[in-house]
């Protein structure tokens, strides 16, 4: 990571903030990942004995159990896992399409940009929710699904952020310099324009982590994404809020993961953004 | 003997809201295999968007007619796959400014491997060698350690001497140096030159010098054509047109050059009037309006590039052409 490398690390530890964000999700993500191997229970294991218990260290249900007598803590991990991934895959594929989206409309420019950028404007004109729900009543509910969908329009803003650096970026003296050296419009934009946005690529997709986290909270809240039995940080929360007065601790569990879980990153993403902008630092 | 150049009736014009903006007005030149031209011209003469036109670089809204042949094939038109084969490898350009001509994000081996890579089809550890050679060959310390470090731990001397490195690691037929010296200071524009003057020794290949600064030139180059408002005026072997003027500009020019013995000067002698800007309409001599020989036929009748009268000697045969009515003799 080049150029980025040393010095953007160095800004980034002189930020305790963004730091310790760091070191609470690297938390988060391990107690998701190996959480299951320190406590026997699973998420679909119904616990006739405990149903609705509250958290104690005694019953080995430590956050709890649902109606259903389902352990909390399994399912408050497993939705986790599944939250991150989403929030990860679909920031790859905004990384990956509108990146060379982006790049190809701004290098090209003149007509290809124009239809391009029109092309994303339609899509972002599209009403998200409606389309979700639009897909899934075709398509019927599924996981799958969600990624395709949160997929399709997470990468519009990435496309125009990058296709801005890009005008900017055609206009050096470098890329005449390519271009004067024989290179073709491929390699230009892959090897000369692409290395060159990469710092504002990372901070957008650090930050489109936990919009994509919460929104696919939002919709599984809605009941429109993660589906019975499964379990997402959305649903989990969306089943506490139900029993909030009797049962505080099952919205409390999932919805403090999420909480912490988006402030983090957000933070993060806050922090590396000023530590790769060397012209503010 | 084809030459390695030849731009014939180039114009390359703007479109701007005001109307045509004539960058280069018909300019015609011949680059003989080997030689070394000088292209002098105050900011905005054409003489840079002559070489752009000649590279390919010029943006979209640029109309460009004419032809440009290197080595006999035609430039203007050609497909961009056919400009890559030559452009950066047997026609190849370095730039005023060194401290943006290399891409930030990459490291220097890289940017330079790649030219070889890209167009001589060699692997990426041969190229990185032919790489350290040739950043030897440009005096740059400690080859090896550069090629791993970025533009922005360079300097500018040294920068410009990788963009030289690059653009001579194919073997170039052309070099069309733009100003390659004027972001630098004096005592680096000296070793730049004599880089440019070794490498040109060694490859026998053929150098465009692009300046406004007659110094620059004079020390290197054979022929020196001197641009005014997009014409080219005139066109002499160098001894000949420094000993010699014969265009009023060429004078004049060589007026504002400071000397050292000469006796101590109140001011430094200018060029009277500006420059025509841009869009502005020109009288049939451009130079008209500034020039002190000027007269009625000036205004009406555009000269011509034509043989200078007593030239056309037996041992430098028509090798000076003037665009004047009134040439200095």
């Amino acid at each position: 990571m080049s150029v980025l490398g040393d010095d953007a690390i160095r800004r980034l530890r002189a930020r305790p903030a963004a730091v310790s964000a760091l070191l609470i999700i690297t938390a988060v993500l391990l107690i998701a990942l190996l959480g299951p191997w320190l406590n026997p229970n699973n998420t679909q294991t119904l616990d006739w004995l405990h149903v609705a218990a509250g958290p104690t260290l005694q019953s080995a249900h430590w956050f709890g159990t649902d109606r259903l007598g389902r352990d909390l803590y399994a399912r408050t991990l497993a939705g986790a896992r599944v939250s991150v991934a989403i929030g990860l895959v679909a920031s790859m594929i905004s990384i990956l399409v509108g990146v060379s989206y982006g790049a190809i409309a701004g290098y090209i420019g003149g007509r290809t940009d124009h239809l391009m950028m029109r092309v994303i404007e339609i899509l972002s004109g599209l009403p998200l929710i409606f389309f979700v729900i639009f897909l899934t009543v075709i398509f019927g509910r599924s996981e799958y699904l969600l990624f395709v969908s949160i997929g399709a329009v997470g990468w519009l803003t990435m496309a125009r952020i990058v296709r801005g650096q890009t005008l900017s970026i055609r206009q050096q003296e470098y890329i005449a310099a390519a271009v004067a050296g024989g290179a073709g419009t491929g390699r230009i934009i892959a090897k000369h324009v692409v290395p060159n946005v990469i710092g504002p690529v990372i901070v957008y997709a650090t930050l489109t982590v936990p919009q994509i986290i919460l929104f696919e909270s939002f919709l599984s809240f809605l009941g429109l994404g993660i589906q019975e039995p499964g379990a997402s940080l959305g649903t989990l929360i969306a089943e506490g809020v139900g029993e909030m007065e009797a049962a505080p601790w099952m919205l409390l569990v999932p919805g403090s993961f999420l909480a912490v879980l988006l402030l983090c990153l957000n933070i993060f993403g806050d922090g590396l953004r000023d530590a790769l902008d060397v012209k503010e630092a | 003997m084809i030459p390695t150049l030849s731009v014939d009736e180039l114009t390359v014009r703007f479109a701007h809201r005001t109307g045509t903006l004539e960058a280069v007005a018909g300019a015609s030149l011949r680059i003989e295999p080997g030689e070394c031209v000088g292209i002098v011209g105050e900011s905005g003469s054409g003489k840079t968007q002559l070489f752009l036109a000649a590279m390919g670089l010029l943006r979209g809204h640029a109309k460009v007619s004419g032809s440009i042949r290197f080595a006999g094939n035609e430039l203007l038109g050609a497909k961009a796959a056919a400009l890559n084969r030559v452009r950066g490898s047997k026609l190849t350009m370095i730039f005023q400014d060194p401290m943006t001509s290399l891409t930030p994000h990459l490291r220097i081996g890289t940017q330079l491997a790649e030219v070889l890579v890209c167009h001589l089809g060699v692997s990426w550890s041969e190229a990185r060698s032919a790489a350290v050679r040739m950043l030897e060959h440009v005096r740059i310390p400690d080859p090896k350690r550069r090629l791993k470090q970025y533009p922005y731990e360079l300097s500018g001397g040294m920068r410009q001497r990788v963009m030289l490195a690059m653009s001579l690691l194919c073997k170039p037929d052309l070099l069309i140096a733009d100003e390659p010296t004027t972001a630098l200071d004096v005592t680096l524009q000296a070793q730049i030159m004599e880089l440019l003057r070794a490498a040109r020794g060694e490859t026998g290949m053929a150098l465009v010098l692009i300046s406004h600064d007659l110094g620059v030139i004079a020390g290197l180059a054979d022929r020196i054509l001197v641009m005014y408002a997009g014409r080219i005026v005139e066109n002499a072997a160098a001894d000949e047109l420094l000993r010699r003027p014969r265009h009023p500009y060429t004078a004049e020019l060589l007026k504002c050059v400071p000397s050292l013995s000469g006796p101590r000067l109140a001011r430094m002698p200018t060029l009277p009037g500006q420059p025509p800007q841009p869009g502005e309409v020109l009288q049939a001599c451009p130079f008209a309006p500034r020039c002190p020989r000027a007269a009625e036929r000036c205004r009406v009748e555009p000269p011509v590039l034509a043989v200078a009268a007593g030239a056309a000697n037996a041992t430098n045969a028509a090798n000076a052409y003037v665009a004047c009515h009134f040439p200095l003799s």
